[in-house]
């Protein structure tokens, strides 16, 4: 397949067609921020925090929901990114409570590193109602939802990885809010299977394995990604045997 | 919801029982309505609006029989649930007051009528009544905005109206003035003697 | 019934039919003349008619909306001959009157008439509303008795598709469902892309929250959205529809189900249609309370049984849209504007309205007016006109101070430009657009930043909450807006909600968090002395947080 060259920050890249500019960027060297986006499930485009500017269109537009095309010319650091970046991170603290020094993920926590980043300090909260109450009733894993960030990481992993369609979104607006099965305690949801997929994944302190002390949680990314593209390379070699 | 009643207590009202799907007629009603739609999963909304009317609101018992029969998530069949403002998963009093506050009722002074008819009977909008007498909603929108401000008491709308006539009209379908009183909910039950408040 | 000729028959017969009355009460029962007390009106009619063994001669019929809502129940006495006689606040007295003097004794009854030369009726150009309050809806004979379904039948029995497409672009028709997007440049997407399941969706669920046109076509007009679907089907390729319709219009429901069914039965839906390959069928869906849900990608989830979330385009629906096939969306009113079009002309339709707005638009004109009600107007009638001539001016002798349209993705018209012209260039340029067709007219008395708050509240409760702008913006836009409203606000905070407008406006993944801000942009852009005179010193405001307990919105704007 013929291979397509476009502009990001100035630097020529050379992608394949069907790729992200944000899968384009990262290899060379540019990072856009973003938290809904994770390799090996589906994308959803909804954090907005990875808006770039692309010559020619109107608005910004989602880094990796925006496939490349030949000739692109992107800008993923401009002021005006840098500026919305900064307050829709504002918003994301001001819906949770996101204090790092008692949280599992201090030091490991992806909200915090992009904080960092984008030069947010952060203190005021109001959550919502629905997002109050923590839920230690499964027997290794808890689930904080005044951490939750509503990336829905977990949710994808578990029903297009694991397949078990535990959690899901509930609610809407500033009440949406992750359910497992009906509502219920997460120990008690019939469907989960216990893998820990949605813990590894979690890029906040929101659901975390029990026992891990402050600043212990690794949110293991890549592990869903690693997972499909194994399970996708077997399977084709399954097939040619 | 009376919590507190336990399912011995004498003063239970009977439409406030647990569900029970299997030897309920309510259930046969369900199963009637799921077949008309060919337990498809695409059909979730409509079954939720059918489970409303046949039980007047969404139970976790009903939303678990519905996801198993459309063979759905739980989990999903929940995000649609609560996704759509029309569903209650309460029961609604024995009589309703919606009151639009879209744009046009909104401008001809919406908010009073909220205001009068929740001090008028003591219901707080958006809830029911303790004693199950009264709902007070709001809507958005009932499509009558040239007889702006507008409400509709049960399924009757009620027209260009004012918070005096709004109250005047909840009265006349038989809801006393203030809530219950606590005196008049124990003892002497029986006499018509609020009615005339 | 298979074929034209007995779509010819019927209407004939219709018409001979109504042709042997002498007199035609026509009496509005509509939703919102029913509300007002319609039906018994209409059985004070018909009783006073039976009584006075007058049947024979004078036929009895519940129409559809007459437009003059303010002023229901209304009745329209029809005899051959003479000119309509219309009555206004027609109560069940005033009926049987009617029926003694007028009906029985050809002596028009003087008090409550309302004259048809009236600037509300004389100045309306009705195209998609031209059967409202004359015919039945119930009644499949009459709809076709005015014409109706010859436009779908001329056109799949001797246009091609493409033939059909070229019509409704030539004619300049732009989208009704508040985008404006060329109808017939959609149909060309649609028709072009490959599938045998394409879809075309009507979508019924009219959120903007003071607005009724759609409701109305599809309550007293059924079987125009019908004809006007198929249309769009047989020119696009598409065999199978969907009406979308919010739950709060059960009427709507009942109407389309009954025209659905009436229409199968004259062989006007089905398989093989006028003797020809065509086939389609209709299905009705029925939301369930969430605005969001009239933006295109949530309604077609809504219509899978899903949460109704948008999603990302591209890909567009008419690549990608419902179960994964090529889907066209077309709002109600668009859609009804079709069969007149291909009746009439594209030359016709397109001589209407201004350059780039061809046609008419229909508007609930609502709030402090004296006349409210349901009209449709040439587009480039100016807001003056509509206000002061259609509407009758500002109720109660009070001033205008600004007309809002396009309901919460809108905005609002001050006096100075009260002579602009309605269409769809003119409106954007001011601040606003043309929306779905709500025009809610304010007066002196109305505050500004209230009725930003009003509709950002509305954006805050109806936001689908997937992505975060929209999700935490409009929650804190709301908090300020409020924080404004009641005296606790600084200058810093109206500085934040200025950057909120910007950043929700720019950032968010579907219209509706896109145009959120335009309330309140284009209040602050017309009345930002409203919204001054409201701040207060940094100490005041932290005074009155103070006595309301603490943490509220303008805390977090330090
Ligand atoms: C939040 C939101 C709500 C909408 N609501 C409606 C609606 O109620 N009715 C409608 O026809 N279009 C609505 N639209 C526009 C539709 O997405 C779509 O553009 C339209 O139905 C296309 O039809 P048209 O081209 O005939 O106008 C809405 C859009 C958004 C973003
Ligand atoms: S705004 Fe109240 S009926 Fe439309």
């Amino acid at each position: 397949m013929p291979g397509v060259s476009l502009r990001i920050d100035d630097n020529e890249v050379d992608a394949s067609p069907g790729e992200s500019v944000m899968q384009a960027a990262v290899r060379v060297g540019v990072k856009v921020p973003g938290l809904c986006q994770m390799d090996g499930v589906s994308v959803v485009g909804a954090c907005r925090l990875c808006m770039v500017e692309v010559a020619g269109t109107p608005r910004p537009r989602p880094a990796c929901a925006t496939p490349v095309a030949e000739a692109m010319d992107v800008h993923t650091d401009t002021e005006q990114l840098r500026e919305h970046r900064k307050v829709l991170l504002e918003m994301l603290f001001a819906e949770g409570q996101h204090v790092c020094a008692v949280c599992v993920a201090n030091g490991a926590c992806e909200l915090q590193t992009l904080a960092a980043q984008v030069g947010v300090d952060h203190a005021n909260f109001t959550p919502p109602p629905s997002r109050l109450t923590m839920d230690l009733s499964h027997p290794r894993f808890g689930y904080d939802p005044s951490r939750c960030v509503l990336c829905t990481r977990c949710v994808r992993a578990c029903a297009e990885v694991e397949g078990a369609f535990t959690w899901g979104v509930a609610g809407r607006g500033r009440e949406a809010h992750l359910v497992a099965d009906l509502g219920r305690p997460w120990g008690e949801a019939e469907s989960c299977t216990s893998c820990g997929k949605c813990v590894s994944v979690c890029p906040t302190g929101a659901m975390f394995e029990k026992g891990t002390s402050v600043g212990q949680r690794r949110v293991k990314r890549a592990l869903v990604s690693t997972l499909t593209s194994r399970r996708e390379r077997e399977s084709a070699r399954e097939v040619l045997k | 919801m009376s919590v507190a009643a336990g399912p011995g207590a004498a003063g239970a009202t009977p439409d406030r029982a647990p569900v029970r799907p299997d030897d309920d007629p309510r259930a046969a009603l369900l199963e009637k309505q799921l077949k008309k739609v060919r337990y498809r999963a695409d059909a979730l909304i409509e079954v939720l609006h059918a489970v409303q009317d046949i039980y007047g609101f969404l139970s976790p018992e009903v939303l678990h029989t519905v996801a198993d029969e459309l063979e759905l998530p739980p989990s999903r069949v929940l995000g649609v649930a609560t996704f759509y403002h029309l569903f209650s998963f309460e029961p609604r009093g024995e009589h309703t007051c919606t009151v639009c506050t879209g744009t046009a009722c909104f401008v001809k002074g919406a908010d009073a009528l909220i205001e009068g008819v929740s001090e008028a009977f003591g219901v707080a909008k958006g809830e029911t009544r303790e004693d199950g007498k009264l709902s007070l909603l709001e809507a958005r929108c009932i499509g009558s905005c040239g007889l702006a401000p507008v409400a509709l008491l049960d399924a009757a709308v009620v027209a260009k109206t004012t918070p005096e006539a709004l109250v005047a009209a909840i009265r006349k379908v038989g809801v006393n003035g203030e809530a219950v009183a606590d005196d008049a909910a124990d003892a002497t039950a029986g006499s018509d003697e609020g009615g005339a408040a | 019934m298979s074929n034209g000729v007995d779509l010819f028959d019927l209407s004939q017969k219709e018409r001979e039919a109504q042709a042997a009355y002498r007199r035609h009460v026509l009496c509005c029962g509509s939703t919102a003349c029913l509300s007002g007390g319609a039906q018994a009106t209409q059985d004070a009619i018909e009783a006073e008619i039976k009584e006075r063994g007058l049947e024979q001669d004078v036929r009895v019929v519940a129409t559809g909306c007459m437009g003059l809502c303010s002023r229901g129940p209304l009745v329209k006495v029809r005899t051959r001959g003479e000119d309509d006689v219309l009555y206004a606040d027609v109560d069940a007295d005033a009926g049987r009157r009617i029926v003694d003097e007028h009906v029985a004794d050809g002596q028009p009854v003087a008090d409550g008439q309302l004259s048809l030369q009236h600037p509300f009726f004389a100045r309306q150009e009705r195209v998609v509303l031209e059967n409202m309050g004359e015919i039945d809806p119930n009644r499949i004979e009459e709809y076709i008795a005015r014409g109706g379904y010859r436009a779908l039948r001329d056109a799949v029995t001797t246009m091609t598709p493409a033939g059909v497409i070229e019509v409704v672009q030539r004619s300049g028709l732009r989208g009704r469902g508040g985008g404006g997007y060329p109808a017939g440049t959609k149909w060309g997407l649609l028709a072009k892309a490959q599938s045998d399941h394409k879809t075309v969706i009507a979508n019924g669920d009219e959120g903007d929250p003071g607005a009724y046109m759609d409701r109305t076509v599809m309550e007293d007009d059924p079987h125009r959205v019908l004809e006007g679907m198929a249309l769009a089907a047989y020119a696009t390729g598409a065999k199978h529809g969907y009406i979308y319709v919010r739950a709060e219009y059960p009427v709507a429901v009942r109407r389309l189900e009954q025209a659905i069914r009436q229409a199968k039965r004259h062989k006007l839906l089905g398989k093989g249609l006028f003797g020809t390959e065509f086939e389609f069928n209709v299905e009705i869906r029925i939301g369930a309370g969430a605005f969001v849900c009239g933006e295109e990608t949530a309604l077609m989830a809504s219509i899978m049984g899903q949460r109704g979330t948008p999603v990302l385009r591209p890909p567009y629906p008419t690549e990608r849209g419902l179960w994964g096939e090529p889907s066209m969306i077309n709002n109600v009113e668009t859609l009804a504007n079709v069969p007149t079009i291909l009746r009439r002309g594209a030359e016709w339709f397109a001589s209407i309205g201004t350059d780039t707005s061809r046609g008419t638009k229909v508007f609930a004109l609502a709030g402090k007016l004296e006349n409210t009600g349901l009209i449709e107007v040439p587009m480039g009638i100016t807001l003056r006109e509509i206000v002061e001539e259609i509407g009758g001016g500002v109720a109660g002798g009070k001033a205008f101070k600004a007309a809002q349209t396009g309901g919460p993705s809108g905005g609002c018209i001050p006096i100075k430009h009260i002579d602009t012209s309605m269409d769809y260039d003119s409106l954007l340029a001011l601040g606003s657009i043309m929306g779905s067709g709500g025009l809610i007219v304010m007066d002196e008395d109305v505050a500004m930043p209230e009725v930003a708050r009003f509709f950002m509240r509305f954006c805050m409760d109806e936001s689908c909450g997937k992505c975060l702008p929209c999700r935490a913006g409009t929650f804190e836009m709301y908090e300020l807006l409020d924080a404004i409203c009641e005296g606790r606000a600084t200058a810093a905070n109206l500085a934040r909600l200025e950057t909120l407008c910007d950043v929700v406006r720019t950032d968010s993944l579907c219209g509706l968090g896109q145009t959120a801000p335009n309330p309140v942009l284009s209040t602050l852009h017309y009345f930002r002395d409203e919204y001054e005179a409201r701040v207060v010193p940094d100490t005041v405001a932290a005074a009155v947080a103070a006595d309301a307990g603490g943490a509220s919105a303008h805390e977090r704007s330090a």
